[in-house]
C-alpha cells in the first residue's frame, strides 16, 4: 500500500517526504498511551517538536544565554545576535520585505490583541466597523469585540455556508467605507476550510480596510509570502508549527508599524525616558516590552528550519493524501457525519458521531492510543452555525500515516458498539 | 477494553440512553441550570420540595453519557430524600470521584446504584461530567438563581 502510494506521488513529481525518517525527528511520537502506540492526531491544537527543536532550546540555555539588546559582555550579544537572527528567519519564512515588521509576541492570539488595541485604538471611532467571519476562533472575535465596545464601533460578521466556506458576496456586502479592518482566519481551525485570502484581502482593502489574518492554522503547513497575499498583518503561533510554546510572530507592514502606538509600556521598548516624557523605540522594539522569550524565539527558528528543511510540496501533498483517505474512510461510517466539507481544506477532520457526545467519542479514542480534541474548538459561534454542542476533531501532520487513520476509524466503529 | 468497560458501565450507558426522570416539572419549586463550558455540557434541574423533603425532581438538557446517565442517577438517588440526606449522597459520592486515582474506589456505604461511577476517578478530566448534576442540585436547593459552572 504505502509503496504504490509513494510510486503515485513520484510520478505527479518531485520529492516524497520520508515520513518514517521524519517520524524519528519527533521524539514523543515513539510512546505508548494505554498500552498503545500514540496516534497524535492533535497538531490543531498544538504540534509535537522535533529533536532540532528541543536541541535549539538547550543549546541556548547552556551554551549562550543572557539578556537581550542590553549587556557589552559576550553572552548578551551572542544572545541578541540568535534573538535577531530568529527574527530574520521569521521574516523569510513569511516573505516578510524586512525584519523590522517582525513582532515577536507570546502567539497569534496576543497578535491579534496588539493590532486590536494599537493600530485599532487609534484608527477605529465610533460608528466605523470591523468585518470578521463566523468561522474565527474566540482569538479573532474577542479582541475586535473589546474594541467596537471601547470606540463605540459596530462589529459585523461574514456568514458562512453549510459546507463551511465564507460566501464571497456576503463578506463583499459587508465592506463599506465605515469597514476600517477587515480579520479573517486564513485555515478555519475547527473546520479545516482555507480561505480565498488574496481575494478577501483585494477586496476588503477596495474598500479601504486594513487586512488581518490570522495564519495560525496555515503556517505549519503551507508556503506563506505575505506580499503575495497582500495582507497588512499576519499572526502566527511557534507551538503549532512545530515549536516551542509562548512564542509567535506579527508581521505588520512597516508603515502602519511605525504609525501604531506601543502596546505595553517598559523596558526594550523605549529610545529614552524621563519622568516628564518618554520617547519610544521604532518598530519592532516598540511593542517588545520586557525581557522577551529569547529561548522561544530561538527554538521557533529552528522549528521554521526544519519545516524548510523538507520538500514544502512534498509535504503538502503528504498532507492532502492524508486528509483525501481519511475523509473518505470516515465518510464511508455510518452515524457519522463531517462538520466542514469545503472544496478546499487543510487536514482537519471534524465530525460528530450520533447519538454519542464528542467527549465520549474522545475518551474511547483515548484508551486507544488516539489523541483528537473534542469540544468546540474555541469557535462556538461555528458550533452554532452546524447546530451541534461538540465536534471530535482529528488533526494531520507531516508525522501522520494512514495507518493512524486507519486506528481512527476503527476507534469509530468501537465507540458505536459501546453506545448501540 | 478494561478500562473502557471500567468507566462506561451498563447501568451507564443504559440510563444515557434512557434518561430516568427527563423533562419538565411543572410543580417545581426549586430549579438551577448548570453548564461546563469547556464540553457544551448543558443541564436544567427542577425540583418540589415539602417540609423539607424532595418529593420530585426532574431534569433536561444535553450532555455527554457520563453526565446525562449521573444526572439519572441522581434523580433516582434522590427523589423522597430529605435535604442532609441529599447533601451527604453527594458528599460521599463526590469523595468517591475525587479520591487517589491509583487507589481502587471503595465504595462509600448508602450509594447504592450510585457506585457505578466508581471509575471515573481514572478519569480525572471526566469527573466534572459525574459532578455537574449535583453542583446543579446543590444551587436548586440554595436557590441562588445563579447558573453553575464546573470550569
Amino acid at each position: 500500500m504505502v509503496s504504490t502510494e509513494k510510486a503515485a506521488i513520484d510520478r505527479q513529481s518531485g520529492a516524497v517526504l520520508d515520513v518514517e525518517a521524519v517520524r524519528r525527528d519527533f521524539p514523543a511520537l515513539a510512546q505508548k498511551i494505554h498500552g498503545r502506540p500514540l496516534a497524535y492526531l492533535d497538531s490543531a491544537a498544538s504540534a509535537q517538536k522535533p529533536e532540532a527543536v528541543i536541541a535549539a532550546q538547550g543549546r541556548c540555555y547552556r551554551e549562550y544565554y543572557s539578556n537581550v539588546h542590553r549587556g557589552v559582555h559576550t553572552l548578551s550579544q551572542r544572545s541578541t545576535e540568535a534573538y535577531e537572527r530568529a527574527r530574520a528567519r521569521v521574516a523569510r519564512f513569511l516573505g516578510a520585505a524586512s525584519e523590522r515588521e517582525i513582532v515577536f509576541v507570546r502567539g497569534a492570539t496576543e497578535g491579534i490583541n496588539l493590532v486590536a488595541q494599537t493600530w485599532g485604538r487609534s484608527q477605529v471611532s465610533a460608528g466605523d466597523e470591523v468585518l470578521i467571519t463566523e468561522m474565527e476562533h474566540h482569538s479573532n472575535i474577542v479582541p475586535w469585540q473589546m474594541l467596537c465596545e471601547e470606540r463605540g464601533a459596530r462589529l459585523r460578521v461574514a456568514p458562512i455556508d453549510d459546507q463551511g466556506q465564507v460566501i464571497p458576496e456576503e463578506f463583499q456586502r459587508r465592506l463599506g467605507e465605515r469597514t476600517r479592518i477587515a480579520a479573517f482566519t486564513h485555515v478555519s481551525n475547527a473546520l479545516g476550510t482555507i480561505n480565498p485570502v488574496r481575494e478577501m484581502t483585494a477586496a476588503a482593502q477596495a474598500a479601504g480596510a486594513v487586512v488581518l489574518v490570522d495564519g495560525a492554522q496555515a503556517a505549519p503547513h503551507f508556503q506563506l509570502d505575505v506580499q503575495e497575499l497582500g495582507c497588512d498583518f499576519y499572526v502566527f503561533s511557534s507551538h503549532k508549527a512545530y515549536g516551542p510554546t509562548g512564542v509567535g510572530a506579527l508581521y505588520g507592514r512597516l508603515a502602519l508599524l511605525e504609525k501604531m502606538p506601543p502596546y505595553q509600556g517598559g523596558g526594550e521598548m523605549i529610545r529614552s525616558v524621563t519622568f516628564e516624557k518618554t520617547e519610544y523605540a521604532p518598530p519592532p522594539a516598540r511593542f517588545e516590552a520586557g525581557t522577551p522569550d529569547i529561548a522561544g524565539a530561538i527554538g521557533l527558528a529552528a522549528a521554521l528550519d526544519y519545516i524548510d528543511g523538507h520538500d514544502r510540496r512534498a509535504i503538502q501533498r503528504h498532507e492532502e493524501d492524508l486528509l483525501r483517505y481519511g475523509t473518505e474512510a470516515l465518510s464511508r461510517l455510518p452515524g457519522l457525519r463531517l462538520i466542514g466539507t469545503a472544496a478546499h481544506k487543510a487536514a482537519v477532520l471534524s465530525f460528530v458521531v450520533d447519538g454519542v457526545h464528542a467527549h465520549d467519542v474522545g475518551t474511547i479514542l483515548d484508551l486507544e492510543g488516539i489523541a483528537v480534541r473534542v469540544g468546540h474548538h474555541c469557535a462556538q459561534p461555528v458550533m452554532r452555525h452546524f447546530r451541534v454542542p461538540a465536534t471530535v476533531r482529528a488533526s494531520l501532520a507531516l508525522y501522520n500515516r494512514r495507518d493512524e487513520i486507519d486506528r481512527l476509524v476503527a476507534g469509530v466503529r468501537k465507540v458505536r458498539e459501546v453506545f448501540a | 477494553m478494561s478500562d473502557l468497560l471500567a468507566l462506561y458501565q451498563e447501568v451507564i450507558l443504559d440510563h444515557n440512553k434512557r434518561p430516568r426522570n427527563f423533562g419538565e416539572l411543572a410543580t417545581a419549586d426549586h430549579r438551577a441550570e448548570g453548564n461546563n463550558p469547556l464540553c457544551g455540557d448543558q443541564l436544567t434541574v427542577e425540583l418540589t420540595l415539602d417540609a423539607g423533603r424532595i418529593v420530585d425532581v426532574k431534569f433536561r438538557g444535553q450532555g455527554c453519557a457520563i453526565s446525562t446517565a449521573s444526572a439519572s442517577l441522581m434523580t433516582e438517588a434522590i427523589k423522597g430524600k430529605k435535604l442532609d440526606e441529599a447533601d451527604a449522597l453527594f458528599e460521599g459520592f463526590h469523595e468517591m470521584l475525587t479520591g487517589d486515582p491509583s487507589v481502587p474506589a471503595e465504595a462509600a456505604p448508602g450509594l447504592g446504584k450510585l457506585v457505578v461511577f466508581a471509575g471515573v476517578r481514572e478519569f480525572p478530566i471526566r469527573v466534572k461530567c459525574a459532578t455537574l448534576p449535583w453542583h446543579t442540585l446543590r444551587a436548586a436547593l440554595r436557590g441562588s438563581g445563579d447558573a453553575v459552572t464546573t470550569e
